[in-house]
């Protein structure tokens, strides 16, 4: 593997944001996502749960309910009072209409999403009508006092229920009278607190769920307007619910941190008498549980700690592997750290503002595993902070460390950054070109002489970048067949011949600068691209895509390399295939052009092409066994993987030259302390 | 009423009226018995796997309706393997749908109609919270639904068990130790769970937020069961106790026994006051149990400390007592065990005779740096109270007198209290740990043995007079002669031997060799019991100290090891008519097994014991009622013929001996019990039935019986105790098993009750 100098950074402060509310694409494979901080995120189950679009927040962009509808479009609404509709393609808001009845609680898409009602605060539930480019306000519903925290469509579109505080009701759509309305405190004496009705479910069968802050899942019966079934789970409040396209399971989220199942169960075998059971406790949360979603194999919940976790069902997966395995989520798929390799900057992008460190060093060497003195600590050099209430989209650092880009939404900035001995000036470059926004990825070439801006339709700007602070718009790179996705990955060769492009619908295509003409495009492998990268010396391109897969294709050949069909024809190795975060960066090492450097949250790897690939019996973690291994019996042990776990959770990975390395990592513990204080339990024998 | 035991036979009973209907030999060891109501013909055992050691299977055995009273059932078939022998750990399902059992981690469910087996299985890894073995199981009696509780506390209720894979459970928390045992109630909304921590838990609704406690029943609950009609649910805990609790969780009444301690440290004491055994009971508390009458006669808190229920805590407990001659003194020593220092405390109690209650007088904390081992009072008929001496010895190599004092500040804080104890005098010998005392008759002498020899100390002056020794060996008993013998003493030893010292002429008079464990004097005579332990069993040998060849020996009488023994004072002197027995003329001498078993020794035949005088049945409580309950049940056959039709009970299981039945006829106000005119020839008719028509078989076979519900009872309390009774031998010895009611018993219980009282009131 080779020894390497580590800089063990730990000073990358990233709280993620709180999951806030999540929908399941109905019928399709995608689950969207929103934070507390307006965020959105879409995640893509049919390639192994990539993150696979991000929409930064919006500070006056608050996004309380999200839904999927007319198949592949999504809405949210929040507290502004206003429905969006997102952009998927260009990854922003596209349009925004009023709902005239203040903060908005809840939305809910009918079963055919051609319609969304909506919650408001004044107590009103107003119904739109979803049409192309937009959506049109249709009718209100009868108005009460009370705002509708949640609504649940009837699957036959006939009836909305919604849920207030201490009642819910019951709404015909067609007439928009309450034909219900049921006080959810009424058999309960201690109507000193009010009850608050957090999420509601209502069932073909007529049936009505709710979860409220006294910490009941209750199901009433919408006919007879009683109460079938209470179910005390917890006692915080039970704050989110969802159902299966079944509708034989529930789960349901605590401000515990705690999710419980709920199946409908035949009380007898053979028996048509069925009975709502509380079965599986699951405890992921530290926080509170704000959204939790049922898909057709997996049970999805998300708290304020930002972890999603994908619980899936075991007994509805067909055979063990990659989708029957937990996983968490609690950073994004992508990297948010650029480091400027020459001047040993690293540059840190947080919702809004970017922080500059400068590493710190060590004059003196030590053996494997001792840890270094430093002799100069590493140094908080500026912190940009972006303007206005648009969040950070991308960032970057040049090479030399003399040029700092980023983008909002809306705007475009590069700073020049100037080192005078001890102090630092940060100058903002004047009288920018006008470029298709927002940029989705900036790369600097590997000169520092240029930039490269990721942008929408699949386009590529290069920008030139002029001394002392100066830059000017040098060409705009396209597909030749056209794109309407966005660019989200770039890479460029470090000879400055080359630069690859990747975009949403996963096409790579390479141009070439010399010329600015599209050179190729990458065959398409169907799923998505995590991470690529350019060989410096070989001028391969390095694909990872999310199904743990890597390829190299040789651009001068336009085909893929034999080692890349060799791998294809061997197979990768069973673990390394059933790993479970995404491979978010590649890098390589100059004087050694057969290593590859890969990671991923949990891990990070040398592969070294020239070594033999390991088969399924071997052990793919074998450093420590190696090490213990006599140097004869260690050769016929060694293969191409050579992970390191040692640091986690690993945020990035970079080699700054051919023996030192820097490390990113954000321990959760450090997050966990920056999280408000969770509910006090009691825990037995404390 | 079916029963099976370990010799491999099913036996039906008729439990109305106790008497065997049918045998069924099977073959193997039976450790476990079903019978599924809803299986007419046949019933379930576990049985130990051919072959294989501690692997078990549970067999459904096809019993013929073939007349004859013993058949061999011969239709085996298989239904479970590997299964746990203990009998929680299978339960029956649902009108008898399917059976379900556990066993380490596995749980697997059989459904009889489909003949399909699943299988599922817990991860055995040990979590943080402990290891998630299964202990028990229960059934849902209408729904398809299983309970299982684990060794780490939880509970774990699983359905939809029907799929292989879409199964599914819910836990439920609560009990921080192993669920020990797990009921439904009869509808099955509520579920009852017990443990270690003695609280019962009632689930409602399988809800993890709605339950009940009924805490404090005292100690660790085995068992629980509930009643048919679901009124009653008793719970069965280990300290040898039935509890019965309502349906709507208060206690109602309890069952009580001896109470079975952890460890008897205290030794069998005879209170000199009510004649009741006085041993550890619950922890740091101190029974008084009556023999006479089979109850507990009171329970004094000695330790006055919270008990917490939790495994594997030092806690302090009750490790010696003594009484004064008259019993108005009571001297307790209690003791935490701390692996570098012990904490000891004695306790001096005076018997108040207003509250008729034992009263604190002195507290002495540290009495001796190390353990006590052995503790006396100076027996004194003559002399005043104030002269009263104990003694105490210690580890720490000394022994120490105490003696009663005057309170010599009557204004002070306790002026109210006259007297007090203190320390009076420290002996050593040698810097030897000493390890018994004992005071002769007189009370004139102090003997203390330390470590190999034995120091004889004149109780006066407190100078030390003699030394025996005879090595090798450490002394372990000592004790004075008493009435003619009284100048000996004599000594068991480790290695050995027993051996005989005369004080007058301080010599060796004899000894013999003998590995004895216990030594008792009988306090009323000269007699001294020995009980050895050889090997395998133990023997008993009574001799008079004067001469060195016993009076009476039983070998092998017991398997297990005896720990402890004492005299009881008879009431009246009794009879004896072989000389042989003489020296159980005026007391009785009791032995307490390893297991806790209390056995004694009687000189009468079962036939003088049937004679029904009232006195004799009183007695006859704490001896095995059967033959009591055998009369009745005869009785009630000779009234009634035509109502029992024999044989098509079928109920789980059989009552125990120490049925409640009995006593409740005993117990019951004289108003409600049919004239002693209409008893009296009942009693005296079935006698004379049994002795002109059958008198030769109905003894025999009653005889029979009896020894065989003892056996019975062991076998399933898996307490091997071969009780030789009906032989051939004139003496007779009644194993006394104190009532330790498997599940299934404690399930008839109830309902035995209630038919004793119909068939009362059909008097």
């Amino acid at each position: 593997m080779g020894e390497f100098e580590v800089h063990r950074v730990r000073f990358f402060g990233l709280v993620p944001a709180g999951v806030r509310c999540l929908a399941c694409q109905p019928r399709g494979p995608r689950l969207a996502l929103a934070r507390t901080d307006g965020a959105v995120e879409v995640y893509n189950f049919a390639v192994n749960y990539f993150q696979e679009k991000v929409i930064p927040g919006h500070d006056s962009r608050s996004v309380e309910a999200l839904c999927w509808a007319a198949g592949d479009r999504l809405f949210g609404a929040g507290l502004n009072g206003e429905v969006t509709e997102y952009d998927l393609a260009r990854l922003c808001a596209a349009r925004s209409i009023d709902g005239c009845g203040g903060p908005i609680w809840s939305m809910a898409a009918n079963s055919n999403g051609t319609q969304l009602a909506i919650g408001c605060e004044d107590g009103s539930v107003k119904l739109f009508q979803v049409v192309p480019g937009g959506i049109e306000f249709e009718r209100n519903l009868d108005r009460r006092k009370g705002r509708i925290l949640c609504l649940s469509w009837h699957p036959s579109d006939t009836h909305i229920a919604a849920g207030s505080i201490d009642t819910l009701r019951v709404l015909d759509v067609s007439s928009g009278q309450t034909v219900q309305r049921i006080m959810v405190n009424y058999h309960t004496q201690k109507a000193k607190r009010e009850c608050i009705v957090w999420s509601i479910a209502f069932l073909s069968s007529g049936t009505i769920v709710t979860s409220d802050s006294f910490g009941r899942v209750q199901f009433w019966d919408r006919e007879q307007e009683t109460l079938l079934e209470s179910h005390t789970v917890s006692t915080s409040a039970v704050l989110s619910l969802a159902v299966s396209e079944e509708e034989d399971s529930i789960i349901v989220g605590t401000s515990t941190g705690a999710t419980y199942q709920f199946q409908l169960l035949p009380v007898k075998a053979g028996s048509l008498q069925k009975r709502w059971v509380r079965t599986k406790p699951f405890q992921h949360h530290t926080h509170d549980v704000r959204a939790v979603a049922h898909s057709s194999t997996a049970l999805i919940s998300g708290g304020l700690d930002a972890q999603l976790v994908i619980r899936p069902l075991m007994e509805k997966m067909q055979k063990k592997g990659y989708d029957a395995v937990l996983r968490k989520f609690t950073f994004p798929h992508r990297r948010l750290v650029s480091c400027a390799r020459k001047a040993r900057l690293l540059l840190f992008q947080f919702s809004q503002h970017l922080e500059l460190w400068r590493l710190g060093s060590t004059d003196e060497t030590g053996k494997d595993g001792e840890v270094l003195p430093l002799c100069r600590m590493p140094e908080h050099l500026v912190q940009l902070k972006s303007k206005g209430p648009e969040h950070i989209y991308c960032s970057s650092v040049s090479p030399c460390g003399s040029w700092v880009a980023y983008s909002t939404a809306s705007r475009f900035h590069l700073y020049r950054v100037q080192y005078e001995g001890n102090g630092v000036s940060v100058k903002k470059v004047p009288k920018m070109p006008k470029l298709l926004l927002p940029a989705y990825q900036l790369q600097f070439s590997s000169d520092s002489s240029s930039l490269f801006v990721a942008s929408a339709r699949g386009s590529v700007h290069v920008l030139q970048l002029l001394e002392p602070g100066g830059c000017k718009h040098q060409h705009r790179l396209r597909p030749p067949s056209g794109s309407p996705e966005a660019v989200y990955l770039l890479a460029s060769s470090a000879d400055g011949h080359w630069v690859a492009a990747v975009s949403g619908d996963w096409a790579i295509h390479i141009y070439n600068l010399k010329c600015f003409k599209h050179h190729c495009s990458v065959p398409t492998y169907n799923c998505a691209v995590t991470a690529v990268a350019i060989h410096p010396v070989t001028n391969n391109l390095v694909i990872a895509y999310s199904d743990q897969q890597l390829f190299e294709f040789s651009i001068p050949k336009k085909q893929y390399t034999a080692w890349s069909r060799t791998v294809q024809s061997c197979g990768l190795h069973r673990m390394w295939l059933e790993r479970d975060s995404p491979i978010t960066h590649i890098t390589f090492n100059p004087k050694n052009p057969s290593h590859i450097l890969l990671h991923d949250i949990y891990m990070f790897c040398v592969l070294d092409k020239s070594l033999p690939l390991p088969d399924n019996s071997a052990l793919l973690m074998n450093q420590g066994t190696l090490k213990q291994l006599p140097e004869t019996a260690r050769k016929r042990q060694l293969h191409a993987f050579k992970i390191c776990k040692k640091f986690q959770p690993l945020l990035f990975a970079d080699l700054l030259d051919e023996n030192c390395l820097v490390m990113v990592e954000r321990p959760i513990i450090d997050i966990k302390t920056q999280l408000p204080l969770p509910i006090q339990q009691k825990k037995f024998g404390t | 009423l079916y029963s099976s035991s370990l010799d491999g036979s099913i036996k039906l009973w008729d439990f109305m009226d106790g008497i065997l209907i049918k045998t069924f030999t099977v073959g193997s060891k039976l450790l476990a018995l079903y019978t599924p109501a809803s299986f007419e013909d046949s019933v379930f055992v576990v049985v130990p796997k051919s072959g294989e050691r501690d692997t078990f299977q549970l067999v459904s055995v096809k019993l013929t309706k073939a007349a004859g009273q013993d058949l061999e059932a011969k239709e085996l078939s298989v239904i479970l393997d590997s299964v746990n022998a203990s009998p929680k750990c299978i339960a029956f399902g649902r009108e008898g749908e399917y059976v379900a059992s556990v066993n380490e981690v596995n749980l697997q469910v059989y459904f009889f109609k489909r003949k399909q087996l699943n299988r599922f299985s817990l991860s055995a890894a040990k979590t943080k919270s402990g290891n998630n073995h299964f202990m028990c199981i229960a059934c849902h009696p209408t729904e398809d639904c299983i309970a299982t509780g684990h060794a780490d506390g939880k509970i774990r209720l699983w359905r939809n068990f029907h799929h292989k894979k879409e199964y599914t459970f819910s836990t439920l928390h609560w009990h921080h130790d192993a669920v020990m045992d797990l009921a439904f109630s009869v509808q099955g909304t509520s579920l009852l769970s017990g443990g270690v921590e003695s609280v019962i838990v009632l689930w409602r609704n399988e809800s993890e937020h709605q339950r009940d406690f009924l805490p404090r029943l005292g100690s660790a609950i085995e068992y629980i069961s509930v009643s048919p009609d679901g009124t009653l649910c008793c719970t069965l805990h280990t300290d040898n106790r039935i509890t019965i609790i309502n349906s709507n969780l208060r206690f109602s009444r309890s069952i009580q026994g001896l109470i079975k301690s952890t460890n008897v440290k205290t030794g069998l004491v005879v209170d000199p006051r009510t004649k009741a055994l006085v041993l550890n009971g619950e922890p740091g508390h101190l029974q008084f149990y009556c023999l006479q009458s089979d109850q507990q006669l009171f329970s004094l808190d000695i330790v006055q400390r919270q008990y917490i229920h939790q495994a594997g805590l030092n806690q302090t407990d009750l490790v010696k007592v003594a009484f004064s001659a008259q019993g108005e003194w009571l001297a307790t020593v209690e003791e935490r065990e701390e692996v570098t220092d012990p904490e000891l405390q004695l306790k001096l109690w005076f018997y108040d005779e207003e509250t008729q209650s034992f009263k604190l007088n002195t507290r002495i904390s540290m009495p001796h740096e190390d353990h006590i081992t052995d503790m006396c009072f100076r027996y004194m008929d003559e002399v005043e109270d104030e002269s009263l001496i104990l003694v105490t010895t210690g580890s720490d190599c000394v022994f120490k007198v105490w003696a009663m004092v005057e309170d010599t500040d009557p204004e002070g804080k306790y002026a109210q209290q006259s007297v007090s104890w203190s320390c009076d005098f420290v002996g050593s010998y040698h810097n030897y740990q000493a390890t018994n005392c004992c005071f002769s008759e007189d009370g004139s002498l102090l003997a203390v043995s330390f470590e190999e020899t034995v120091t004889v100390w004149d109780s006066l002056t407190w100078d030390l007079k003699c030394t025996f020794c005879y090595s090798p060996g450490k002394i372990r008993n000592i004790c004075f002669g008493r009435l003619t013998c009284s100048k000996y003493l004599i000594g068991a030893t480790d290695h050995g031997f027993l051996c005989c010292w005369n004080l007058l002429s301080c010599a060796l008079e004899w000894s013999a060799y003998l590995n004895v464990v216990v030594l008792q004097p009988d306090p009323l005579s000269e007699h001294i019991a020995a009980i050895s332990w050889l090997s395998k069993d133990s023997s008993l040998f009574v001799f008079k100290p004067n001469e060195p060849r016993p009076i009476y020996i039983q070998r092998n009488f017991c398997k297990e090891k005896i720990q402890l023994a004492a005299f009881v004072p008879r009431e009246e002197p009794e009879t004896v008519g072989s000389a042989k027995y003489l020296w159980l003329r005026r007391s009785q001498l009791f032995f307490l097994t390893a297991t806790q078993e209390l056995i004694t020794l009687s000189t009468k035949s079962l036939e003088e014991r049937l004679t029904p005088s009232s006195k004799q049945l009183a007695v006859e409580e704490s001896l095995p009622v059967t033959p009591f309950s055998l009369l009745l049940g005869k009785h009630r056959r000779h009234q009634s013929q035509e109502d029992i039709d024999l044989g098509k009970r079928v109920v789980c299981n059989k009552p125990e001996q120490d049925s409640p039945a009995v006593k409740e006829l005993l117990h019951t106000p004289a108003h409600v019990l049919p004239s002693a005119s209409f008893l009296c020839p009942v009693f005296i008719n079935s006698l004379l039935i049994s002795k002109e028509n059958t008198s030769a078989e109905e003894v025999a076979d009653a005889v029979e019986m009896e020894s065989e519900e003892t056996e019975d009872d062991s076998d399933e309390e898996r307490d091997v105790t071969e009780m030789e009774q009906e032989d051939t031998s004139p003496m007779e010895l009644l194993g006394e098993i104190t009532c330790k009611l498997s599940k299934s018993q404690e399930k008839e219980l109830r309902k035995l009750r209630k038919m004793d009282y119909s068939w009362i009131s059909a008097f």
